[in-house]
């Protein structure tokens, strides 16, 4: 007998007693309420990521206010013309030490949950594979105010499953050591959203 | 009893960390004399249940949440025979391979047979109590193959050559200096002049595991959630170490309980607000990683889930105590039980501490092989109200504690105390004899052998000075 057989036995054999269960009561509240984009910044000030509120015509401008004109910014390959800074680097399958090396990333944004803080990146070609926004020190993040989101079944409702996801909330932290929080310990340790209301 | 194949069985002895050396009450004993580890167990739990009593109260439907989720999860074990082939079937589709492992010994048989057919000597680990549940960090050390822990506190405890002592925050019974001397002690490269500063401890193992999660090929992780309808698999994390491992390497294995399905994808609106909330006292954790089968050219193109039984079937088939598998393993129920919080999570002799391991590690291994765990409680009921997906701790507690095969001199007092407190006059003279033996006992604080026992792990209840029948005749 396969395991796969053994196991699908014993959990039918373990319920002999033919539970009924009722329907899931789902009182909570649903998705669809009024968004308030000031909640998310709250939020994202909350978790130490840094707000910057332009234009989409200020992008580049406000990259480089954050990392300097200098400074190598990878770019995934959907990310729009007008938001690349000069001379940024677009992720052509690059090896992994090329995307460590690199000073910033610049992705856009699948959906925003004002309630909790929380950036989700879905991998579409505007925001990359997800190794690019995960070994740069820093992830600056551009958000229009259309993606935001009320609550977590807003953000559920509108994302793909198939679709590589990460949550974001806040820079990589760990509370390992005596409960101090420690920002940085893996991720990306500055995450900045830029918020495009155009 | 002859056994079918097909019957519900525990999880095998002799594999894994389901069992202590000890019972209870004596592990308890050596605890209780550590005040150090006393001190940063209370201020662990007293911080994470402020943070986590702000955020709840921040959502007005908390209860409708908890409603919600506890219905869920009824639902999946009801129905956990089609939710495990269809999650089987879509993982296959998008391109996972899934395999069945009916215990500890078989899944640590599969990962390590996976591990050695990518031709790779080590694995980098996301943090996993299903790993840990069936050792699989010893199966591989056997078979020639390094485990890295990458989560912070795992990589503490696991260069301590040590045991996690919470669910969410495995090292807290260590402080900075013990984790700096372990740091200077065992971790490769390390710059001597470290300090015990926390951000100096993090940054001296970012860099020590950076290297490592750029130049290992393999991924072994466990799963928060998988869900049935579309296949996607969750892990839930703080640091980032958990995107490393899901990201970089070009083959993940994931072990998995199968109890950890959740029906539809939608239900996951539920758990991404009942866990950060319950568990760490966050709005959210700070990254979730969420992937379907596999996606080309993004992330590890092999993908092997193990859906792992030990003893879940068991605990399954006990209409009461199967509600302990709706367990999200958020450890809230830890951080308000009282007698956790003064023994730590070592002295429950498994990878499952506090409440919640008093209930399930007994069911998981079988009652008789951790008979003392539905002791480890003082039933106050903090637990249930503390759990995200309302499990009845305290009642379940009870239920074991039915089970639990007493030894014969005490099973002998009990008959006699049922006996006796049936028949009145009878128990009108057990009452006065206590009391005699009361004062005649006062030397001691237990009873004399062969209830020495019994009394070793308790404290004797006072007996009245006066019995309410004594109280009464004299009227
Ligand atoms: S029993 Fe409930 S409170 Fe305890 S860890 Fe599990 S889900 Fe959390």
């Amino acid at each position: 007998m396969s395991s796969r057989d053994l196991i699908l036995g014993r959990v039918r054999a373990a319920l002999r007693d033919a539970p009924v269960v009722a329907e899931v009561p789902r009182e909570y509240r649903q998705g669809g309420r009024a968004v308030d984009v000031e909640v998310l910044v709250d939020r994202l000030v909350d978790y130490k990521a840094e707000v910057h509120r332009v234009s989409s015509a200020e992008v580049v401008g406000a990259v480089a206010a954050i990392v300097g004109g200098e400074a190598a910014v990878l770019v995934p390959p959907g990310l729009p013309e007008s938001w690349r800074p000069a001379g940024a680097f677009v992720d052509d399958d690059l090896a992994p030490d090329r995307i460590a090396a690199a000073d910033a990333v610049l992705t856009a944004a699948a959906v925003a949950v004002a309630e909790t803080g929380t950036i989700v990146l879905d991998a579409s070609p505007d925001q990359g594979r997800r190794i690019i926004t995960l070994l740069p020190d820093v992830h600056i993040c551009v958000l229009r105010t259309d993606q935001v989101v009320a609550a977590v079944p807003d953000a559920v409702a509108r994302l793909d499953p198939r679709r590589p996801l990460t949550w974001i909330s806040g820079p990589s932290a760990t509370s390992d050591i005596e409960l101090n929080r420690v920002e940085g310990v893996h991720g990306p340790r500055h995450l900045h959203v830029l918020l495009v209301a155009d | 009893m002859s056994t079918f194949l097909g019957m519900p069985a525990t999880a095998p002895r002799g594999v894994g960390h389901l069992r202590g050396d000890q019972t209870f009450p004596r592990a308890a004993h050596d605890a209780l004399g550590n005040s150090q580890l006393r001190r940063n167990l209370r201020h662990a739990t007293t911080t994470i249940r402020g943070k986590s009593g702000k955020v709840i109260a921040e959502l007005p439907d908390w209860q409708e949440l908890r409603d919600a989720g506890s219905a869920i999860k009824a639902d999946v074990m009801a129905r956990l025979p089609e939710l495990l082939e269809e999650l089987e079937a879509r993982v296959t589709e998008a391109g996972g391979v899934v395999h069945w492992a009916a215990d500890a010994n078989e899944a640590n048989e599969i990962v390590t047979r996976l591990v050695r057919e990518t031709g790779s000597s080590r694995v980098i680990k996301v943090k996993s109590m299903a790993t840990q549940e069936i050792g699989l960090n010893e199966a591989l050390e056997e078979a020639g193959i390094t485990p890295v822990e990458t989560d912070l506190a795992e990589l503490i405890v696991q260069l301590g050559d040590d045991k996690p002592s919470h669910i969410l925050v495995p090292a807290i019974h260590r402080n900075r200096s013990e984790i700096r001397e372990i740091f200077l002690r065992a971790m490769p490269g390390v710059d001597p002049a470290l300090t015990d500063d926390p951000p100096v401890l993090a940054a001296a193992a970012r860099r020590y595991l950076r290297e490592t999660f750029l130049s290992t090929e393999v991924a072994v992780s466990g799963a928060n959630f998988a869900i049935a309808a579309t296949g996607t698999l969750g892990v839930v994390e703080s640091e980032g170490n958990g995107r490393m491992c899901l990201t970089l390497p070009d083959t993940l294995i994931t072990v998995m309980g199968i109890e950890k399905v959740l029906p539809t994808w939608r239900d996951l609106e539920v758990f991404l607000q009942l866990l950060p909330r319950a568990s760490t006292g966050e709005r959210m954790n700070p990254y979730t990683t969420m992937w379907t089968g596999v996606t080309p050219g993004d992330g590890p193109q092999n993908f092997h889930l193990v859906l792992l039984d030990n003893g879940r079937s068991a605990v399954l088939a006990d209409t009461a105590g199967r509600q302990a598998l709706h367990c999200i393993r958020c450890s809230a129920c830890l951080n308000v039980c009282p007698v956790y919080e003064r023994t730590g999570g070592h002295s429950y002799g498994s990878v499952y501490p506090g409440p919640i391991g008093a209930v399930l590690s007994p069911q998981l291994t079988g009652v008789a092989d951790n008979a003392s765990l539905p002791y480890a409680s003082s039933l106050c009921g903090a637990c249930f109200d503390a759990c995200p997906v309302k499990i009845d701790i305290p009642s379940l507690l009870v239920h074991l504690r039915n089970q639990v095969p007493h030894p014969p001199a005490e099973r002998a007092a009990m008959a006699a105390a049922a006996y006796t407190m049936a028949r009145p006059r009878l128990y009108a003279n057990a009452q006065r004899a206590a009391k005699l033996a009361r004062i005649a006992g006062r030397r001691g604080r237990g009873l004399p052998p062969p209830f020495s026992g019994w009394t070793a792990g308790r404290d004797l209840p006072e007996f009245p000075s006066q019995t309410f029948r004594d109280w009464w005749a004299e009227r």
